[in-house]
């Protein structure tokens, strides 16, 4: 189904640890897995099994104890530049507009950073035709306090893919919002990577926006993570709220929901 | 309450070097406006001075603790155990080193106050969402970069709220060194008033030292207003 694609993301038998000694928490445990450029993948599992650990790995904010992280064929050492993330939550500055919340990544990222006071008008059109893709035309001017959760998330996405980022992690980012808010924004993404087609990392504990945005969904084994089970989702895009009742879809969420085990607690 | 406190002086006859009434100390405060005038500024300048520095200090020492965590189990500590000293203990000292007049009360009145502010500014930054920090750091941010788009303008209603606190503890700090080891000033003015038994210009002392501390907490409240409307949320949506 999925073409080759050259490997953007990997992954080798990297196992990372919190802690010293006789305290530490294995998080994860030699994980391998490869993401393909302008793929989109979901990584699911029991609560606590290590996927947000894996997100701060492929961002290079935690190093690995063991094991390398490659990201665009380079080794990561750092925190990986040119990232884009968004989390449950939203964190949006509030002393700033919507506007120039999703101005900021071009305040710190090279070259922009030097460009944005000369070429301003150049970038504030930019935000505002993104802010009005996600349906957000008119906000720009209102402090992200004074807007619902669904439209601080739909900033706090434009925030994360403003500056066009080779790598897009999202950490449950729909998971604070009310079931229509989220499925509405599901689409939205979906619609966003189908126009940018970056590489995206989804981290969900929700099956359904797993099985609906990305195209091979990972499932994780309770703590230490690791794989235990990977399905490619085979649907044509554009996927649409339809698609969610189709047979094909619900046997693929049924089945995933039968690989997930709850974590032992201990 | 002005009036019960009138009518208890009267009816019960209490004299006026216990408790003035507020008649009495109003007429003192004109007969001595001249007097309370001159010393209720130099007492305003040196508190003035005394904040400014601890603004200045206490924001510089603030970003330095919540920026980083060497600073701040290394320095938190001490400044704890500094602050627990009474500074009226300190004053003699201050007077020792740099003799009587504006200075051991601009330094008294920068130690009490500098300590809230300092607080106030490290843990404002030091809150920071680690969210927040992850998304910076990915975009190539240096821990600089997330001070200054974050770190900073998260502190300011800290700080803010602070110098609320610390104005009044400037006076407290200022006033009891003028009485200790000044020349000038209302606190000065008030030690030999009571030396006299004057208790009504005691009064009228304390009188101008409230009215200057309810200004200027008035002053740090509309500045507060101002430069951090969006901590105040919902009170200000036009």
């Amino acid at each position: 189904m999925n073409e080759v694609s050259p490997a953007f993301v990997e992954l080798r038998d990297v196992s990372l640890s919190y802690g010293e000694d006789a305290d530490s928490i294995l998080a994860l445990e030699s994980l391998s897995l490869t993401v393909g450029k302008g793929q989109f993948i979901a990584v699911v599992g029991p609560s606590g099994c290590g996927k947000s650990t894996l997100m701060k790995v492929v961002s290079g904010l935690v190093l690995p104890s063991r094991g390398t992280v490659k990201v665009a064929g380079e080794a990561v050492t750092g925190p990986v530049k040119n990232v884009g993330m968004a989390f449950q939550n939203a964190t949006l500055l509030p002393w700033r507009t919507i506007r120039d919340n999703v101005l900021l990544p071009f305040e710190i990222i090279r070259p922009h950073r030097y460009k944005l006071r000369a070429e301003r008008t150049y970038y504030i059109e930019l935000v505002q035709r993104l802010l009005s893709t996600v349906g957000l035309a008119g906000f720009g001017e209102k402090y992200s306090w004074q807007l619902s959760g669904g439209m601080q998330q739909r900033a706090n996405l434009c925030r994360a893919i403003v500056h066009q980022p080779s790598l897009l992690m999202l950490d449950e980012p729909f998971a604070s919002l009310d079931a229509f808010t989220r499925e509405e924004l599901w689409f939205v993404m979906q619609d966003l990577w189908l126009q940018h087609k970056f590489t995206a990392i989804l981290v969900t504990h929700d099956l359904r926006e797993a099985a609906l945005l990305a195209d091979r969904v990972i499932v994780f084994s309770p703590r230490p993570g690791h794989i235990i089970y990977e399905a490619d989702v085979g649907l044509p895009r554009p996927r649409t709220l339809e698609t969610t009742y189709s047979p094909v879809f619900t046997d693929l969420v049924h089945d995933l929901r039968e690989k997930i085990r709850p974590g032992q607690p201990n | 309450m002005l009036i019960v406190w009138e009518l208890v002086c009267r009816l019960f006859n209490i004299r006026e070097f216990i408790l003035p009434a507020p008649s009495v100390i109003a007429k003192s405060l004109a007969e001595f406006r001249g007097p309370i005038l001159e010393h209720s500024w130099w007492t305003l300048v040196t508190t003035l001075f005394g904040f400014g520095l601890a603004i200045v200090g206490g924001i510089l020492l603030g970003v330095a603790l919540g920026f980083s965590t060497l600073v701040y189990t290394g320095l938190y500590p001490l400044l704890v155990g500094f602050n627990a000293i009474p500074k009226v203990a300190l004053v003699p000292i201050l007077v020792l080193w740099f003799g009587i007049g504006a200075v051991p009360v601009v330094v008294t009145s920068f130690i009490i106050s500098f300590f809230p502010i300092v607080v106030n500014v490290a843990t404002g930054i030091a809150t920071m969402e680690p969210e927040l920090a992850d998304v910076l750091r990915s975009l190539g941010a240096s821990k600089l970069d997330v001070l200054r788009k974050a770190g900073l303008p998260r502190a300011m209603p800290y700080l803010f709220a602070s110098l609320k606190i610390a104005i009044t503890l400037a006076f407290v700090g200022s006033v009891l060194a003028e009485t200790i080891g000044g020349n000038a000033g209302l606190g000065f003015l008030m030690v030999t008033a009571a030396a006299r038994f004057d208790v009504a210009l005691v009064f009228a002392g304390l009188v101008a030292v409230a009215v200057m501390a309810v200004g200027l907490f008035a002053i740090c409240v509309l500045v507060e207003r101002r430069m951090v409307r969006w901590a105040f949320r919902g009170e200000l949506v036009t």
